[in-house]
């Protein structure tokens, strides 16, 4: 039987405001289906975000949400997390938001290593106010605030979980549509900070300045550019050249922050 | 000399070209965007010889902002709403520092809730912090006082940031016929940088931002600001003079509009304002005594002028597109505190709340705002203050009101 999406969307909110060919949907659809898999309870369910187009996720969603501050949905979810340990706890935001104004709460997050699902939709750009560069554009892609090509260097955002202390980190695309829940479910799962990057498209204010004819085109190349971790192991550099790696990147044990937070209060309770 | 049509933010990029400005910090943020991404067009195509970069936060953008400017060098950066507050630690500490730059403000309203549109919440938020105040109400005050405010903030006598405030979507975002000054006449009013010893020069070691220890120099230092910003009323009227030697268009702190037998004044800022003036048009076809007061420079406060223009009507409203939530509209405190004390004890003041969030004020507000100012007139009393909202937006709120409702029931029942 096909999934039922609607027992978890809100009445009334549709249509969202994602334009046509954007990969948020497929996203957020995956999203869903992972809380399903996990059985998590509406009630005490959080989902945070900050602000851009992946950060109107939480509007559609019939959750506990809060639409925040540009940049600020991990701080607001570790408020959550610390007040309601019991809480399941997602965020949901763009490359712009979550690493760019953001970049300070998520790694910090990450090296608390508290207890949250981060889902990071990485579209390569600004969308929601037209496609200025952010942290994660390509260098020498064009952005409206590049018209020439972007000079600078990326953030990797795994990589820079990673090195944070995120314990469990995943990357995937919008054109993996399955491998989404999994991850996500994973994610959940997981005790300690899980980031899971979605590779995603923006056909509106990313591909048409970037020789992509088609949202096809773009997904093809989500596709392509795709390597699973357990692949890569036998690929030589040349070939991995341009490909990004997918799938479950690092997965470690360390002390839950909000654990952690319940010893000290013992110590203090103790002496 | 020709006049083409420019969007307000495109008025904003104009003004900063033509200033030929060395640096541009930037971050993206509606409705301002448009500012950023034109000059960023001009720079990298080699039209205007400047750099832009994008830092990854307002904060970042003010701050590299400031600390260009006292390296020595013209900057110009821009915001709006969310962005003005996030950089609010900078404004006191660009002004602090004496940092002579223009910052572009496109008003947007601020969060929660979230929205888009103007109210002039955002840079009344600013107002202690030291930077100067420009209030345009065309696109064409934009081009020009970008320009003023260059001339204002590297004054010597001045020597602060100055902020030239226009509103979202309404100015932003709409096209007037603006007359873009000949460059080789700009270079003649406005002359390149000079640094007056704000510098980084190797052998000649300088600090800036040094940290103080104990109130009495920072009380010197803080209301140095102060005198600096009241000088620059002075400073502004004599530019706004210059300006019209220059360009033919006069400057000025306050403009008034059909006030000299007027009665009854309406005083606001920004661009909703131009639709007051429609309405006083409207009512002085009718025979009524009706004028506007617009400031133009918020800080420094136009104290005088405002004395001088509102002290002998019988009446004035105050439009405030903000609110000061416990106190009410930031502008009709800030004139009732400049008009006390008068002779005569000065005009009947009334305040109106109105255009939050980019709620329009239609011209029959207008008509009803003068007509409630008038009866409280006669009866020699104050009306109490009001907001301008109708009770077909009270439905439409009740309608969003009973769809969250209905989320919630679905809820209940899963």
């Amino acid at each position: 039987m096909a999934f039922d999406y609607e027992q978890y969307l809100r009445p009334g909110k549709l249509p969202h405001i994602w334009c046509p060919g954007c990969g948020h949907g497929i996203v957020m659809k995956g999203l869903l289906r992972a809380i399903d898999t996990c059985g998590l309870e509406k009630n005490n369910t959080a989902i945070v975000s900050g602000i851009g187009c992946a950060s109107r996720l939480p509007g559609y969603v019939d959750f506990n949400t809060l639409h925040t501050a540009h940049g600020r949905a991990a701080a607001f979810a570790t408020g959550i997390k610390m007040a309601k340990p019991e809480m399941d706890v997602l965020v949901v935001g763009g490359d712009g938001d979550g690493v760019a104004i953001g970049g300070n709460h998520f790694i910090h997050a990450c090296r608390r290593n508290i207890d949250m699902t981060y889902v990071l939709l990485n579209n390569y750009i600004y969308g929601m106010t037209g496609g200025q560069f952010s942290p994660c554009t390509p260098t020498w892609a064009k952005a409206s605030t590049t018209p020439y090509g972007n000079p600078d260097p990326i953030f990797d955002v795994p990589k820079l979980a990673i090195g944070a202390g995120a314990t469990f980190v995943a990357r995937t695309t919008a054109f993996h549509a399955t491998q989404i829940d999994k991850l996500i479910a994973a994610g959940l799962r997981h005790k300690g900070m899980a980031v899971i990057e979605v590779l995603d498209d923006c056909p509106t204010a990313y591909g048409r300045r970037n020789k992509f004819r088609s949202v096809v085109d773009m997904m093809k190349r989500l596709k392509e550019i795709a390597v699973p971790v357990k692949a890569a192991a036998h690929m030589t550099p040349e070939q991995l050249e341009g490909k990004v790696l997918t799938g479950i990147l690092h997965q470690e044990e360390r002390p839950e922050y909000c654990e952690q937070y319940q010893q000290v209060i013992a110590r203090a309770q103790g002496a | 000399m020709t006049r083409i049509l420019l969007t307000g933010n495109a008025a904003a990029a104009w003004g900063a070209r033509l200033a030929a400005v060395d640096y541009v910090p930037a971050f993206p943020i509606t409705p301002q965007t448009e500012i950023i991404e034109t000059l960023a067009e001009w720079i990298d195509g080699g039209v205007m010889d400047s750099r832009l970069v994008t830092l990854e936060s307002e904060h970042s953008m003010l701050t590299a902002a400031g600390a260009a400017a006292v390296t020595g060098v013209r900057v110009f950066t821009a915001t709006s709403s969310q962005g003005l507050l996030y950089g609010m630690e900078m404004l006191y500490n660009l002004a602090g520092w004496r940092a002579p730059l223009v910052l572009v403000n496109v008003s947007r309203g601020l969060s929660a809730p979230i929205t888009l549109e103007p109210d002039h919440n955002d840079v009344l938020a600013a107002r202690d912090s030291g930077f100067l105040q420009i209030h345009c109400a065309t696109c064409q005050e934009v081009l020009d006082n970008v320009l003023l405010a260059y001339r204002l903030a590297e004054d010597s006598r001045v020597r602060l940031p100055v902020i030239v405030n226009l509103d979202g979507f309404y100015l932003s975002f709409t096209r007037e016929p603006v007359e873009i000054p000949d460059p080789v006449a700009v270079a003649d009013f406005l002359p390149p940088f000079a640094d007056l010893g704000q510098h980084f020069r190797g052998g000649q070691p300088s600090s800036q931002a040094v940290a103080v220890l104990g109130g009495g120099p920072y009380s010197y230092f803080r209301y140095q600001v102060h005198l600096a910003a009241e000088q620059a009323a002075a400073v502004y009227a004599d530019l706004g003079r210059q300006f019209e030697r220059h360009f033919g268009r006069l400057y000025q702190a306050v403009e008034a509009y059909r006030c000299d037998d007027a009665e009854l004044v309406l005083v606001m800022i920004g661009s909703f304002a131009t639709k007051a003036k429609v309405a006083v048009d409207r009512l002085r076809e009718a025979g009524q005594k009706v004028g506007l007061v617009r400031p133009l420079l918020l800080r420094p406060f136009p104290v005088a002028e405002l004395r001088r223009l509102l002290g002998q009507r019988k009446g004035v409203a105050v439009i405030d597109q903000n609110l000061s939530p416990g106190r009410g509209g930031i502008l009709h405190a800030e004139l009732a505190e400049a008009l006390y004390g008068l002779a005569k004890g000065g005009p009947l003041l009334a305040s109106f709340v109105g255009g939050l969030g980019g709620r329009d004020i239609a011209e029959e507000e207008f008509l009803q705002i003068v007509e409630v100012l008038s009866q409280a007139v006669q009866r020699g009393s104050a009306p109490p203050p009001r907001l301008l909202f109708t009770a077909d937006e009270l439905q439409q709120v009740r309608r969003l009101q009973d769809i969250a409702h209905g989320s919630r029931e679905g809820d209940d029942a899963s």
